[in-house]
């Protein structure tokens, strides 16, 4: 028996989630992977392919309820982008499965050929993302996967914050007409999607209202960002928490608001801070004239440092108490070149 | 169905045809193109199940050319059997044109967008497993060149497409053994292809690249339970003496003086060929 893997958050973070009445709900991976088995049970054009990672990507249960209906690739990240075109280019709503890290690296040209360029209806799904494999180290880690999608015309990318914002991500895929990434962690989360929420690809989620500081956030770190708010709310700093899932295309109207509307504008993201959301919310805040005080919160230009995800989250200040620090120090102005 | 005699009277005008284009455009890959049109003839004369009013159709046979490069060749060969008109032909490589340098979903008939090498083969893989899928509903076929056998995704394709017993699967090798540098021996050397093929899990069928009737059964015999690799043995620049086996004409452009040498060649050919037997 493996260890219990450390919980994402700390005991603060967890009493404060329980202040919230926030609900602890399951890996958005467990989640994407019923929805995809139940949609694909009734559409029989849904196919899966595995780079012989049915397991990491918890397709187990479709490949047995489903055999006909997912296809093994072996460890072939290349092959398995090529199959996956080629899948979609003749009427099935193909879905390649494999660890982001090597999903997004390995194959890129075959998704910038193959899917985006060709404009097939394929969909390629970024397990294990970010940093979720922690302490296996850099190899294993996919903190380029937003910066190298978003350079390629013709593809939209998701990081689902919660289970319900995935199953909407997952149920928009499987009817889209163009080449859709989704990105999925593999710990808990805590539910955050408001339940009246509407899911629409490019439209960010507004989870939170408050005028002093904005986090803009997606994946993984949305939770931490709306635990932060709530920590800083006791000090009666009013935070804004919006889940930008869609990464492209962005949802400018919504973070120009966050501009216009807060004093500090603060990104959040399980990702190197070059080429990500980061750098997309300053470029269109910058496009549209507006000056704000800005940190982009990421995983900086270094040798990650070893750890689980939760240390490396701990580490670079993607937490309740990190972002919290870093939101007071912008608003009190002494954030260097801040 | 045209006879083979028929086949071979219309390659000199499709060469002069593809060389005019490659001429006109400025930009083209001259030595593959000539050594790749008469697969693509036969492909679209008597292997393939299509035509210009079936492009859209789902059971449509698939052609990826993989070897994207020789876009001249193919456009060529579609221009000839009716999938868009002659004079788009003198668009290829301009401003605003869908004639792009590399074939392109927005030309009628084409399937994908290739070009980057070692990209066709698992993209058919896919569309052979939804032919499957779909109960055989269609064949797939691609073509590849000698030098981009030094592609890796070639050999991951290549273990899978035996594995999943993709029998409605062909690739074809436009075997004419040299590549932009050189003689493909000396660049990157991928002999014995017939063994490694097999050795894969693949029906090898090894054929002259410009024998009509010799690749029309490589390509149409079944193999069942099993992918089929055709050795095409092909000459780079067929046709035309000084560009035959010769290097700089993988991408050579011929100079207003070359294409009159090269046609008049092609038209004494074709003359000497209508004179001999019917």
């Amino acid at each position: 028996m493996s260890a219990p893997a450390p919980s994402m958050f700390s005991p603060d973070a967890r009493a404060m989630a329980e202040k919230l009445g926030l609900k602890l709900g399951r890996a958005n991976l467990e989640e994407f992977a019923d929805t995809l088995q139940a949609l694909a049970t009734v559409d029989r054009s849904i196919i899966a392919v595995t780079s012989d990672s049915r397991g990491s990507g918890k397709l187990a249960p479709f490949g047995k309820a489903l055999p006909r209906q997912l296809i093994e690739v072996g460890i072939a990240e290349q092959n398995l982008v090529g199959i996956t075109a080629g899948l979609s280019a003749c009427g099935k709503k193909a879905f390649g499965v494999s660890p982001s890290c090597f999903l997004t690296a390995r194959s890129l040209e075959q998704i910038k050929n193959d899917l985006c360029y060709s404009d097939v209806p394929g969909v390629l799904v970024g397990i294990s993302a970010g940093v979720s494999y922690g302490a296996l180290g850099s190899t294993h880690h996919s903190l380029h996967d937003f910066a190298a999608l978003r350079a390629i015309s013709n593809i939209t990318i998701i990081a689902p914050a919660d289970n319900a914002e995935t199953r909407e991500a997952v149920r928009f895929a499987a009817v889209a007409a163009h080449p859709v990434f989704l990105r999925f962690g593999k710990a808990a989360m805590y539910d955050v999607s408001p339940a009246c929420a509407r899911f629409e690809a490019g439209r960010a989620v507004t989870l939170r209202d408050g005028h002093d500081v904005a986090f803009l956030v997606n994946g993984e770190t949305v939770a931490h960002a709306l635990l932060a708010a709530a920590s800083l709310a006791e000090t009666g700093i009013a935070a804004r928490v919006v889940s930008i899932h869609t990464v492209k295309p962005l949802d400018i109207s919504t973070v120009l608001a966050a501009g216009r509307d807060c004093r500090v504008v603060i990104t959040v993201e399980e990702h190197m801070v070059h080429g990500g959301l980061g750098d997309a919310v300053a470029c269109a805040l910058l496009t549209a004239g507006i000056k704000t005080v800005f940190r982009s919160v990421g995983i900086p230009d270094e040798d990650t440092v070893t750890g689980s995800q939760s240390d490396i989250f701990r580490h670079y200040g993607i937490s309740m108490e990190g972002l919290a620090a870093t939101a007071r120090e912008l608003i009190n102005g002494r954030a260097s070149g801040g | 169905m045209p006879s083979d005699r028929e086949l071979l009277l219309k390659s000199f005008a499709l060469r002069r045809r593809m060389l005019r284009l490659i001429h006109h455009a400025g930009a083209g890959h001259t030595g593959g193109g000539l050594s790749c049109l008469d697969i693509l003839s036969v492909l679209y004369h008597r292997v393939l199940s299509i035509s210009p009013e079936s492009v859209d159709s789902p059971t449509r046979d698939r052609y990826v050319q993989s070897k994207g490069h020789c876009v001249e060749a193919l456009y060529t060969v579609l221009a000839d059997r009716g999938y868009f008109s002659d004079s788009d032909l003198d668009t290829v490589c301009r401003y605003g044109s869908r004639y792009v340098g590399h074939p392109t979903r927005k030309v009628r008939g084409i399937e994908m967008n290739t070009g980057a090498l070692g990209h066709g083969l698992p993209i058919c893989l896919g569309m052979a497993l939804a032919s499957k899928m779909d109960a055989d509903a269609f064949r797939v076929f691609t073509l590849l060149g000698d030098g981009e056998l030094a592609e890796g995704s070639n050999w991951e394709a290549a273990m899978a497409a035996a594995h999943h017993r993709l029998d409605n699967l062909t690739a074809i090798l436009d075997h004419n053994t040299l590549q932009i540098t050189g003689p493909t021996r000396d660049v990157m050397s991928n002999e014995p292809l017939d063994a490694k093929w097999r050795a894969f899990g693949w029906e090898v069928r090894s054929v002259s690249g410009h024998d009509y009737a010799a690749l029309t059964a490589a390509l149409t015999a079944p193999h069942p339970g099993r992918p089929l690799f055709v050795i095409a043995n092909t000459v780079k620049g067929k046709g035309v003496s000084f560009m035959e086996n010769v290097a700089r004409w993988h991408h050579g452009v011929p100079s207003d003086e070359e294409l009159k040498r090269a046609l008049a060649e092609l038209e004494a050919a074709e003359a000497k060929c209508r004179e001999g037997n019917p």
